[in-house]
C-alpha cells in the first residue's frame, strides 16, 4: 500500500497530493480493511456492513489504496487518482459502489456524519460497527466536540474513532499550534480512550478486536509518524502536500525495499 | 394530509409559522415510518413538544449544536430516513452553512432544513436572530429546492410537499403568531410553480413569504388609484417558476419583488437574474430590507421602517410606477 501510494503520489505530477498523512494511516487502514471491517465488494448496499468514514479527507491515498486491496477499487481504477473528471480526487467523492460512504475533505464533518448513521443504524436494527478515521489536527474543529458529546449522550458504542496522532498538521506541530491533551478531552466528554501504536500491525489488531466494552463509543489515539516509511518524509511537513519527483520517488521506493 | 379550511386557516394562523409547523409534523409522524425530527434546543419553540411527547424513537434533540445538528441529518437520511430539522433561520443556515452545502448539496441527503422566524420575527432579540440573508445563501448551493410559503396554510402545504419531494429542501417560516391569513381554502399547491393570488395587467408584484399578504394589501391600494396589479405567490424560490415570469413580461410594464430578506441575492435576485437574460424585459423594483443592519425593534416597528407594510408598499410602488 505504501508503495501504491508513492507510486499514485508521483504520477500525479505537479498537481501533487497529500503524500505524509497518507503513510501515517497504511497500518491503520490495512487493519481495518483486511481485518476487521465486516464489508462485502461484490454487495456495497449490504445494510449489515461496518460503515468506515474517512474523516480526515486528505488522507485518501492510504483509503484508496486499502479499497483497492480489499476489492472495491481494481488496480486499473487506483491508477486514475487525480486525473481530471475521475472518480479518485485528491480528497474522496461518495460513490458507494466504489464502497467510499462519504465525501470528505474539508475536516470535521465525519463524527457528526457517524453519529447519524450510528442513529439510523440503532433505531433499523442493524448491528453495525461505525469506524471514522479523524487528524489530530482535525480535532481542532470545534464541531468535532459538538459531535462528540452526541455520541456519548445518545450511548452510541456501535462508534469507535482513530485518531491518526502523527502530531502534525499543515501548518506545523499539533503542539506548537493548538497545544491540548485530546486523550483527557476525549475522555471528559465521557468516551473511553485506549492509545495505541498507529504502526504496530498486532496491537492495532488487538485493540480493534477488543471492541467497545462499555454503553458509550471509543476512541483509538493512534501515535503516528507523518511520512511514515521513507526516511526523507517522517516528520518532515513539507510532505504535507507535495509533489513527488522521480528521483524522489525511486529513492523512497529503495527505502522501503530494504525495509522489509 | 390536514385539510386547509377556513377554521384551520384561522387557528393556524392564531398558532403562527412555528407552531403551525409542530401541528403538521404530528401528521407526519404518523404518516411516515421513516421520519426523524430534530432540533438543536429549540424543541418547545419550534411547536416540537407534542412530537417529542408521540413519537420519541422519531425525536432527536442535539443541543445548541446546529453543525451537529446538519451532520446527524445527513448520517441518518444517508441511512434512508426522511430527516426534518429545524432551528432559527439565521442559525442554521449560517452556522452550518458548510454542512448544509456538503450533506444536502454536495452529497444530495434527503433533509429538509426548516428555518424558524425568518426576517424580523424575532422582534427585539435583535440582529443577531433576524434571518435576512438566508434565502440568498441557501439558494447559492447547487441542488437545494428552497420553499417560502406564504401563510399557515400554505405552511402545511410546503411542509407535505417537501417530505413527499425526494432531495434536499430549505422551508423557510416568515411571520409570527397572528399572523396574516391568505389561504382560507384548499388548493393546488405544486413546487416550483407559483401562484397568481390576483389578477392585474399594468404591474406585477412578485411575492415570497409573508409579504404576499402585505402585497395584496398594497395591490388593493393601488386599484383604486388606477394601477392593476397582479399579485404572483412565488412560494419556491429555487427552482424559479421563469415560465411564469417569462409569461408577465408581455403583459406588464412593471415587476417588482417583495420580501422580507435582503434586498441581495433572495428573491429579488432570483427574479433580476432571469429578467437580465430576456430582451426588453420591463424594469424591476425591489423591495426588501435595504443593505445594512437595522436599530432593533418590534415586528411591525421594523416592518413600518422598513417599508414592508401594505401602504408603505403601494407608496413605494406609485412613486416609481409615475415616475
Amino acid at each position: 500500500m505504501r508503495k501504491k501510494t508513492l507510486y499514485l503520489a508521483n504520477r500525479a505530477g505537479s498537481k501533487g497530493a497529500h503524500v505524509g498523512s497518507a503513510l501515517s494511516i497504511i497500518e491503520i487502514m490495512a487493519v481495518l480493511y483486511g481485518e476487521i471491517l465486516k464489508i462485502d465488494p461484490k454487495n456495497p448496499l449490504w445494510s449489515e456492513r461496518d460503515r468506515f468514514i474517512l474523516s480526515k479527507g486528505h488522507g485518501s491515498l492510504g483509503y484508496y489504496t486499502a479499497l483497492c486491496e480489499a476489492g472495491f477499487l481494481s488496480e486499473e481504477e487506483l491508477g486514475t487518482f487525480e486525473e481530471n473528471g475521475g472518480i479518485l480526487p485528491g480528497q474522496p467523492v461518495m460513490n458507494m459502489e466504489k464502497g467510499i460512504e462519504f465525501s470528505s475533505g474539508s475536516l470535521g464533518h465525519g463524527l457528526s456524519l457517524g453519529v447519524g448513521v450510528a442513529l439510523a443504524c440503532k433505531k433499523n436494527h442493524i448491528k453495525s460497527n461505525i469506524y471514522v478515521l479523524m487528524g489530530d489536527g482535525e480535532c481542532n474543529e470545534g464541531a468535532v466536540w459538538e459531535a462528540a458529546m452526541a455520541a456519548k449522550q445518545f450511548h452510541l458504542s456501535s462508534i469507535t474513532v482513530i485518531i491518526d496522532a502523527n502530531e502534525m498538521q499543515s501548518d506545523g506541530s499539533c503542539a506548537a499550534i493548538m497545544c491540548v491533551n485530546y486523550g483527557s478531552l476525549w475522555e471528559s466528554s465521557g468516551w473511553q480512550v485506549c492509545h495505541v501504536n498507529g504502526h504496530d500491525i498486532c496491537s492495532l489488531y488487538k485493540v480493534f478486536k477488543k471492541g467497545a466494552q462499555e454503553e458509550r463509543p471509543r476512541v483509538i489515539i493512534a501515535k503516528t509518524i507523518k511520512g511514515k516509511g521513507v526516511s526523507f518524509m517522517e516528520h518532515n511537513n513539507a510532505w504535507h502536500h507535495n509533489r513527488l519527483s522521480d528521483k524522489e520517488y525511486h529513492r523512497a521506493i529503495e527505502e522501503l525495499d530494504l525495509s522489509r | 394530509m390536514i385539510s386547509i379550511t377556513s377554521l384551520n386557516a384561522r387557528i393556524w394562523s392564531k398558532l403562527g409559522p412555528q407552531g403551525t409547523y409542530g401541528i403538521t409534523m404530528m401528521e407526519l409522524g404518523k404518516e411516515y415510518d421513516d421520519i426523524m425530527v430534530l432540533t438543536a434546543d429549540l424543541c418547545t419553540t419550534s411547536g416540537l413538544d407534542r412530537f417529542r411527547e408521540a413519537f420519541p424513537e422519531k425525536f432527536c434533540n442535539v443541543g445548541i449544536a446546529e453543525q451537529n445538528l446538519i451532520g446527524i441529518a445527513g448520517g441518518l437520511a444517508k441511512e434512508g430516513k426522511t430527516v426534518f430539522a429545524s432551528s432559527f433561520a439565521t442559525f442554521i443556515a449560517m452556522r452550518a452553512y458548510e454542512q448544509v452545502r456538503l450533506n444536502l448539496g454536495y452529497m444530495g441527503f434527503n433533509v429538509k432544513v426548516v428555518g424558524l422566524a425568518a426576517g424580523f420575527a424575532m422582534g427585539m432579540f435583535g440582529n443577531t436572530h433576524y434571518g435576512i440573508e438566508d434565502i440568498a445563501l441557501m439558494r447559492a448551493i447547487p441542488g437545494l429546492c428552497v420553499l417560502s410559503p406564504a401563510d399557515c396554510s400554505e405552511v402545511v402545504k410546503a411542509i407535505f410537499a417537501a417530505a413527499q419531494y425526494s432531495g434536499p429542501v430549505y422551508l423557510r417560516l416568515t411571520g409570527r403568531m397572528n399572523c396574516p391569513v391568505v389561504y382560507k381554502n384548499d388548493y393546488l399547491f405544486e413546487i416550483g410553480k407559483a401562484i397568481s393570488v390576483k389578477e392585474g395587467h399594468n404591474i406585477a408584484i412578485i411575492s415570497t413569504g409573508s409579504m404576499v399578504y402585505q402585497s395584496l394589501q398594497a395591490a388593493k391600494e393601488l386599484e383604486h388609484e388606477g394601477i392593476s396589479a397582479s399579485v404572483i405567490n412565488m412560494h419556491t424560490i429555487k427552482p424559479l417558476d421563469t415560465h411564469t415570469i417569462d409569461e408577465l413580461c408581455g403583459k406588464v410594464s412593471l415587476f417588482v419583488t417583495i420580501e422580507e430578506h435582503s434586498i441581495i441575492g433572495g428573491l429579488a435576485g432570483a427574479v433580476a437574474e432571469h429578467l437580465c437574460s430576456i430582451t426588453s424585459s420591463p424594469r424591476l423594483i425591489r423591495i426588501g430590507i435595504p443593505d445594512a443592519f437595522q436599530r432593533v425593534g418590534d415586528y411591525e416597528y421594523l416592518l413600518e421602517q422598513n417599508g414592508l407594510t401594505g401602504s408603505k408598499i403601494a407608496e413605494r410602488i406609485r412613486s416609481e410606477y409615475f415616475v
